[in-house]
């Protein structure tokens, strides 16, 4: 089972990576990794803890700079400085913790930080527009809220996250990063977010990169799914050409290998 | 959670069944009210008192103990709704009442030691004491000391140099015509001067950009830093604003009165103004405020003060209506919380 299996990286990828590596201290985390994500394609990213897909996630959006390896957005060489400079290339990023603020209504949680403002430096909130834009917007996406106005205390987690969902892709959006987007939720949930991530990647044409460990969910949400394990990509396939049982089998016989050599290296 | 908590899908935006007290009963309308805005309780105690002192007492509503009513919100208000906006950022200033008292010191002796114009040593005080609270900011957000003790330490410093520089005597605030009437000389300045910042305030919590942030910084610290939210200097600009309307009330207050007293370490007015912020319905857990709620506190307990006097009860009482007040207050708060969090569910 080799990479690539899917197609390697076609021209009109949105997004590729090429041997991207990452050390901390003796501990090796990234062992190269190359990955594509196609104009928009949803593609899973799956592994184990300590796989390193949380490292090589913080250094897609920005947080932490790879040792070696290349980055390229729309096929340009590029180079993340931080989270907000990989927001200006267009990656938006949406954490497992949302990073909503529970006090404030639902149309203040989509404008945080992109507040639309009259009065120049002395901001004023301009919150007509906002409800209205923020309504809209929802409407668009088919985010079905009680009101614009209703704190997002007051939201289940399945509205919370595609609250969150909407905030990251309100703004001219190319790559969509979601942490374990449908975590801690039921069955009714998942589907509002299952529904709002193909929406997104199929009419908005939105890329989307889901990073989980939970197979079953990467199988309902994604085009295709990539495996990290010990660095590296070491299984791409589309989801529509495997199985939750071939993957569930390969994982277990990676894990075997992995097990038998650590025994064998002793 | 119920089958409508979870819905999401399908239902009308308009028609949400959280709106508040849509086509039900006064009761229902009533209960409404005060879990959705909880100034509410407040007032409906504020006008009670008020009725209440006016019936009991012919004095009460004369034009003097109006005037005495006010100059004792005066502060309380200012001090009060500078302090909200540190509890909405889930910090608290126990150094605000010290740089009340402080201030007026140091608009003496840039006027007295360093002959500067009037005008310019109030400017000038009010900037110190907005330095003041940066410092404060700076020691709480960049090396991480708790805000309650970054303050209470502020509060020691600031009263120890205001022992030292005046050996512990008293002094006279300085005076200049109509400058001074304006600062607090005329019986209705302070009060005036009370609520313009406190509206000024009202709007800058509820109607910018800033105040926003000050509630997201309190409400969700990590998720506002990762919505990019500049956090930290979000919260130092907060320590600024209330030392600094603490300064400038401060000085209305001391041209009033006159006397400047190193005796007086300003622990009661902050306080107080603590009290008149969570009466109001400011809890201090962050991310939520209301300026006009700490207002109302401040009328509430000015009230009970003025009245209590008028009509023959001592201040000791006044203290135990205090102590009682703010226990109440806070039960009420986290019920009335609870409340929501029940509705929450239920809708």
């Amino acid at each position: 089972m080799s990479p690539g299996e899917a197609g390697g990286g076609a021209a009109d990828d949105i997004l590729r990576t090429e041997g991207i590596t990452k050390r901390f201290g003796s501990v090796v985390a990234l062992r190269g990794i190359d990955m594509h994500l196609g104009r928009g394609e949803v593609l899973g990213l799956v592994g184990d803890n300590g796989a390193g897909k949380t490292t090589f996630v913080k250094i897609l959006c920005g947080y932490q700079r790879p040792d070696a390896g290349n980055m390229y957005i729309d096929g340009e060489r590029v180079e993340l400085r931080s989270v907000s400079d990989a927001r200006a290339k267009g990656i938006e990023t949406v954490y497992q913790d949302l990073a909503l603020v529970p006090q404030l209504p639902v149309y203040k949680n989509l404008f945080l930080k992109r507040e639309i403002v009259s009065g120049g430096r002395l901001g004023f909130l301009s919150d007509r527009k906002m409800r209205e834009l923020a309504r809209r917007y929802l409407a668009d996406i088919k985010v079905s809220i009680p009101s614009v106005d209703t704190p997002v205390d007051r939201l289940s987690g399945g509205q919370r996250q595609a609250i969150a969902v909407a905030r990251a892709t309100r703004s001219e959006v190319k790559i969509l990063l979601l942490d374990e987007p449908l975590s801690a939720m039921g069955a009714k949930e998942s589907a509002l977010i299952i529904d709002l991530v193909k929406d997104l990647s199929k009419n908005r044409g939105v890329s989307i990169l889901v990073i989980d460990h939970n197979y079953a969910h990467v199988f309902e949400l994604c085009d295709r799914v990539n495996v990290i394990h010990q660095g590296k990509v070491s299984f791409d396939r589309r989801v529509a050409d495997t199985s939750l049982e071939e993957l569930t089998d390969y994982m277990v016989s990676e894990y075997r290998q992995q097990v038998m050599s650590g025994r064998a290296e002793r | 959670m119920t089958q409508a908590a979870l819905s999401g899908t399908g239902r009308d935006t308009a028609t949400g069944r959280s709106y508040p007290g849509a086509g039900r009963g006064l009761g229902s309308f009533l209960r409404t009210a005060l879990v959705e805005r909880r100034e509410a309780a407040i007032v409906i105690v504020a006008v009670a008192l008020f009725v209440y002192f006016t019936v009991a007492s012919s004095n009460f509503l004369t034009v003097a103990d109006m005037q005495n009513l006010s100059q004792f919100i005066g502060p309380v208000a200012v001090i009060g709704a500078g302090e909200v906006f540190l509890l909405v950022c889930a910090e608290v200033d126990l150094s605000s009442g010290t740089v009340f008292v402080f201030m007026p010191f140091v608009v003496y002796y840039l006027n007295k030691s360093f002959g500067l114009p009037l005008l310019l040593s109030i400017v000038l005080a009010v900037v110190v004491g907005a330095l003041v609270g940066a410092l404060n900011g700076i020691i709480t957000t960049r090396l991480r000391v708790p805000s309650f003790i970054t303050t209470l330490g502020m509060l020691f410093l600031l009263d120890g140099i205001m022992l030292v520089l005046s050996n512990a005597a008293q002094l006279t605030m300085p005076t200049s015509g109509t400058l001074s009437s304006v600062f607090g000389g005329w019986g209705w300045s302070e009060i005036i001067w009370s609520v313009a910042i406190v509206a000024l305030l009202y709007v800058v919590l509820n109607r910018t950009r800033f105040g926003m942030h000050a509630i997201a910084a309190g409400g969700n610290l990590v998720g506002a830093a990762e919505a990019g939210v500049p956090v930290n200097r979000v919260k130092v600009w907060c320590f600024m604003l209330c030392s600094a309307v603490s300064a400038l009330i401060g000085i209305v207050d001391a041209t009033r009165i006159t006397v400047l007293d190193p005796g007086n370490p300003g622990t009661t007015e902050m306080f107080y103004a603590i009290s008149a912020a969570v009466i109001g319905g400011t809890a201090l857990t962050g991310g939520s405020g209301t300026v006009v709620g700490g207002f109302v506190g401040a009328v509430v307990l000015g009230v009970l003060f003025v009245g209590l006097t008028i009509v023959g009860i001592s201040a000791n009482a006044f203290i135990l209506i205090l102590g009682l007040a703010i226990l109440g207050a806070m039960v009420a708060n986290v019920q009335i919380s609870k409340l929501s969090e029940r509705r929450k569910a239920a809708t």
